[in-house]
């Protein structure tokens, strides 16, 4: 099939970009959108042009690298599916694909389409962790956990970290991202000590690193490959609360 | 020159522990006075990095994606092994050794795999207390299950995505010492030269690659955990920026690469579909518990497969393995598919597929039990495929999936190369010629929270912290060599582009170096392999300039050395006259088609060391011995 | 935000159930028994200008970060969960605030319609004629479409800001949300309902005071 590609071309940080268009011919059903772009670079690059710019790694879903926004969903139409597993059997011959980055003040565009998302390093460097030194731990098994626990920490630690959270919320937000690893440390009873205090740096670190606020518009959940769901972030104002109460006590 | 892996002389279970007693340790207060370099940042290179910064060392830790969080550690699915025996079914750390002993055809260091054994249960013990969600049982004790025809249950898992968690726990204390101060990070940042002064690693040369800067960083010891080489077949299951280029470059400054030919295809992977492909999509080995593994007997059968009857289905695994079946070891079932579809027989527009058939396993126990089993699996198949796989049988084909072979290191994991330090894939240590499944967590975790911190004590306390700096003239030469090489790639301006040059290479790979070689194949590779990269060197196109973001230039450099790294491998297999674990040399097979070891003149690792790339390498022979096993034939009949 | 939300919400009922005292004529007794009480009706306005304060203040100053947290939109966005109510809670805040300030202008203080304020009628009994103020100027076509056009924005803005108070004070869970969602989506229509009720009916001619 040929499609039609409109595609933000970005040379650099501080440089201005644009939409800029591109043929995309016989491009097989059973390409991943990947290939399908690879095969427009590599007819860039004959034809003496600039290939186009992405992050991708894995290829297999669970690296979170890879970030386009395709006809205005982040990680495009299917439900689900990082970029990397979204497959041209979903388009049809003659469509017109939008292909944009990230976008969010957190993360600044560094070419085409790819973006910094160090800012989400720093929301987990500020606490996104259980202050566990290497060595002199307990049997694993000496602290029991529910399965339901185990089970609430897993969903919210499925979190792969890509940021179609924050480009899909029109506040530009990381709430689902911090709330999913809130959720996770909080679930288990190694992470508990430290709780109250980690909701609140890391809530402070989100706003630092120039993220917007969450006013619920739920976006964030459809556009999570991985299903990470907004109850976590109804977790995290619990945590949140639960935290200040604690405090003010 | 016979090379010395260092083992400690003791009884197996005690050579650590003494070991540990007898290293040097590095002064408290001294510690931040000593910068260490680590590179890579999957789970070998971020568990080291998160506890050598956590002792107080000073350490930079570089990765080339944007975020540590994303090593390719992380798609691993399994679990990882570890000899707790919760499930009281007999496992014990020496049955862990032996299995992967055993596993690894008898290649391995016995003193090397004891300690892996050992140190697997202090991993589930940390990763527990760094809270990675392991799957658990109604009374909250932690779940096992066996993997990978272990006879015991022995795999730790969460869910389907082990290594993900386990990368992420080990992410969160690198990132815990990014925050302390200890850890400085490097993201986006390409490894490209070890600097060595007076014989030891002092130091490295970087890429950044958004700014496209070369510079220098001048360190006390140099840690690579840069992962395996499988992307030398062009298409592997390994992410698309996996490379050898960290290792083969140091390899190039004096480092020996140990076994490079060990390499391990995986069978359950989801076919070619095109000449686009970039890359493999495995799909978890435990299919083959319930789905049954065939071609059509007639040769270019192009009948859709529910309308071929039974009488005429090749249930070749069954036919020629009847004890094990589908459950066939990998390399066996890996290269039993290759053959039939070499023999024309293959299924899929590609003509490189067989079948997995579930049918039979949906007739006995319904579809609601497989898809409660294997869902996840069948989802991911149709979302690749666009098949349904309870209507129709899965195409499932071989793919290389995991290198053993690596930079040759000595107990202490060091490298001949004194302060460079190798982990986890990157290395060659533990898994001999094949590698047991959930075994490669347990050993990047181990090499990385549980070894380097004593080892590498044992060297930096013999060295003055600090003794050079980035302004040492060897750094100044590393930054030129670099971007003459940078520059080079750049001025060639050919017709071909770099994905055109590394999709050829991986073909030559899988044909001749792949999982059935022969000498006549291997010569024709190393025949057709300097060809391909004198080709390169005067007809590969790689666009836009150094100075900025250019993935291109990117992948010019690593497939520029896997160009040279695929010579090496395909000598390495040459070399090695037997079949072992993950290597099979047609000329060395039992009447039954298994691989035919000969202990009596390979029982070796081969180490190369380069000599230049008109020369051949000189080969290093660290001998093996075996104290505490019996070496034994592999049967599967 | 959220809080101060909630007490609004609250507000708004209890101000509802009130208004509604109008269709069974006992709107005179209901008012005056307010204003019976002036010290608790002073403390109540007090209450509310606080909440509606920090609730415009807050709401403003989300607001603008958020902007500034989204410096660029995309050349195509797909909405999947966000509604027009969701992405205009500044804009039907503002509008609800300013219709506020006019709504007190002309039933508190009773300068917008002084022909027909209460201060200056009585009913049958003595009482100030509320009832007759309401129905004198709901029956102006003007004064009716600025009632209807602020509750419509009162409801966009219920809509969506019932159930959102509830996820940001972390009530909500896995199991309640989709019950609060709906939950908060019928309870503002039935504000709506009840408040555009009074207007409409009065403009039509079925509610005589």
């Amino acid at each position: 099939m040929n499609l039609t590609l409109f595609i933000w071309r970005q040379k650099g940080r501080d440089t201005k970009g644009s939409l800029e268009q591109y043929e995309a011919k016989d491009i097989s059903t059973e390409m991943s959108f990947l290939e399908m772009l690879d095969e427009v670079n590599e007819q860039l690059i004959k034809n003496n042009q600039e290939p186009i710019a992405f992050d991708h790694d894995c290829r297999e879903g669970i690296c979170g690298m890879c970030s386009q926004v395709i006809n205005g969903v982040p990680h495009g139409p299917q439900q689900r599916t990082t970029v990397c597993q979204l497959h041209m059997r979903h388009f049809k011959d003659g469509d017109s694909i939008y292909i944009e980055p990230w976008r969010a003040r957190a993360f600044p565009v560094i070419k085409d389409l790819i973006t910094d998302r160090s800012s989400m390093d720093s929301i987990i460097q500020a606490g996104g962790y259980i202050s566990v030194h290497t060595g002199g731990v307990p049997d694993a098994n000496a602290v029991l956990i529910s399965k339901e626990n185990a089970d609430t920490a897993m969903d919210a630690s499925e979190c792969i970290g890509c940021g179609a959270c924050v480009a899909a919320c029109p506040n530009g937000s990381a709430m689902l991202f911090t709330a999913a690893k809130i959720t996770h440390l909080a679930s288990l009873p190694q992470g508990q000590i430290e709780a109250a205090r980690r909701v609140c740096i890391m809530t402070e670190a989100m706003l630092q690193n120039g993220f917007g606020n969450c006013s619920n518009h739920y976006e964030c959940q459809a556009a999570c490959p991985k299903g990470i769901r907004v109850s976590f972030i109804a977790k995290l104002n619990r945590e949140f609360m639960k935290a200040h109460l604690k405090d003010s006590v | 020159m016979l090379l010395d892996g260092k083992c400690p002389s003791g009884p197996l279970s005690e050579k650590w522990e003494r070991h540990r007693q007898n290293l040097k340790l590095v002064n408290p207060a001294n510690k931040r006075k000593y910068t260490i370099l680590v590179v890579g940042t999957g789970l070998a290179g971020a568990s080291a990095a998160a506890t050598l910064g956590e002792l107080g060392y000073n350490v930079e830790a570089f990765c080339y994606q944007d975020s540590p969080r994303r090593g390719h550690s992380i798609a691993a699915q399994g679990g990882i092994n570890a000899a707790k025996n919760y499930p009281n079914d007999g496992d014990s750390i020496f049955r862990l050794f032996y299995d992967t002993i055993k596993g690894g055809d008898f290649r391995a260091r016995e003193a090397n795999v004891y300690r892996l054994a050992m140190l697997s249960n202090n991993i589930i013990d940390q990763c527990v207390a760094q809270g990675v969600p392991f799957a658990r049982d109604y009374a909250g004790y932690l779940d096992n299950r066996s993997f990978g025809g272990a006879q015991v249950s022995r795999t730790f898992y969460a869910r389907g995505q082990t290594g993900q968690q386990l990368l992420l726990g080990a992410y969160a204390a690198l990132m815990r010492q990014v925050k302390a101060g200890t850890v400085r990070l490097h993201p986006r940042s390409e490894m490209l030269d070890v600097v060595i002064i007076d014989g030891e690693a002092k130091g490295i040369t970087v890429r950044d690659m958004v700014t496209g800067h070369v510079g220098s960083y001048a360190g006390d010891a140099v840690c690579l955990c840069t992962g395996g080489y499988a992307n030398v077949f062009y298409l592997s299951t390994n992410a698309m920026g996996s490379n050898v280029t960290a290792a083969y470059r140091a390899y190039k400054k004096g480092a020996f690469f140990a076994n490079p030919c060990y390499t391990q295809i995986h069978p359950t992977c989801i076919p070619v579909s095109g000449e686009h492909q970039s890359k493999l999509t495995l799909m978890s080995e435990s299919l083959r518990n319930d789905g049954r593994v065939w071609v059509p007997k007639m040769n270019g059968d192009k009948r859709t497969p529910n309308e071929i009857p039974h009488a005429e289905r090749d249930y070749f695994l069954e036919r020629k393995y009847p004890g094990f079946g589908n459950l066939a070891p990998r390399d066996i079932a890996s290269r039993s598919a290759k053959e039939v579809c070499d023999e024309g027989r293959g299924t899929g527009s590609s003509g490189f597929g067989v079948y997995l058939d579930f049918e039979d396993a949906i007739k006995r126990l319904g579809e609601s039990v497989i898809r409660e089993r294997y869902g996840n699996l069948f989802e991911m198949y149709d979302r690749i495929t666009g098949e349904d796989a309870y209507k129709q049988p899965m195409r499932i084909y071989p793919a290389p999936h995991y290198t053993m072979g690596g930079l040759w290191v000595d107990y202490n994991l060091q490298s001949n190369v004194p302060g460079l330090f190798v982990l986890g894939e990157a290395n060659f240590s533990d898994h001999g010629a094949n590698r047991l499944g959930a075994s490669a967590l347990m050993q990047g975790l181990a090499d990385g929270y549980f070894v380097i911190p004593y080892t590498i004590a044992g060297y930096l306390a013999q060295a003055v912290p600090g003794r050079v700096t980035a302004a040492h003239p060897a750094f100044i030469k590393s930054i030129e060599d670099v971007n003459s090489l940078t520059k080079k790639l750049l001025s060639i301006n050919g017709k071909k582009t770099v994905n055109d040059f590394h999709r050829e290479l991986g073909r030559i790979m899988w044909e001749h170096v792949g999982m059935a070689r022969s000498e006549e194949g291997l010569k024709r590779a190393l025949k057709l392999i300097p060809e391909l990269r004198s080709e390169f060197w005067q007809n590969v196109k790689v666009p836009g300039s150094s100075e900025n973001l250019n993935q291109e230039l990117e992948k010019a450099g690593r497939v520029a050395d896997f160009l040279e790294f695929g010579e090496l491998m395909a000598r390495d297999a040459l070399n090695r006259e037997e079949s072992c674990g993950g290597h099979f040399r047609v000329e060395h097979q039992m009447p039954d088609g298994e691989a035919k070891r000969d202990d009596k003149n390979y029982c070796y690792v081969a180490a190369w060391e380069f000599k230049g790339l008109n020369y051949e390498p000189d080969m290093h022979k660290e001998p093996l011995t075996f104290e505490n096993v019996a070496l034994a034939v592999r049967s599967y009949k | 935000m959220a809080v101060t939300g909630q007490i609004l919400v609250l507000f708004i009922i209890i101000h509802m159930i009130g208004n509604s005292a109008i269709y069974s004529g006992g709107l005179n007794a209901y008012a005056d028994r307010l204003h019976s009480l002036p010290l608790l009706v002073w403390i109540f306005r007090l209450v509310m200008l606080t909440m509606f304060s920090l609730h415009i203040v807050f709401g403003i100053g989300l607001y603008l970060e958020n902007r500034k947290a989204k410096p660029d939109e995309y050349a195509i966005r797909k909405d999947m969960r966000a509604t027009f109510a969701s992405k205009n809670m500044v804009w039907t805040g503002l509008l609800t605030g300013v219709f506020l300030v006019y709504h007190l202008l002309h039933f508190t203080i009773q300068i917008i319609h002084p022909e027909s304020a209460a201060l200056s009628n009585s009913d049958a009994s003595g009482l100030p004629d509320v009832s007759g103020m309401v129905v004198q100027s709901f029956q102006d076509a003007g004064v009716s479409a600025v009632y209807v056009f602020a509750v419509t924005a009162l409801f966009l803005h219920l809509s969506h800001g019932i159930q959102s108070s509830f996820q940001s004070t972390g009530i909500s869970s896995e199991r309640t949300l989709p019950v609060i969602i709906k939950t908060g989506a019928i309870t503002a229509l039935v504000l709506f309902l009840g408040y555009v009720s009074i207007p409409v009916l009065i403009y039509i001619g079925l509610v005589k005071g």
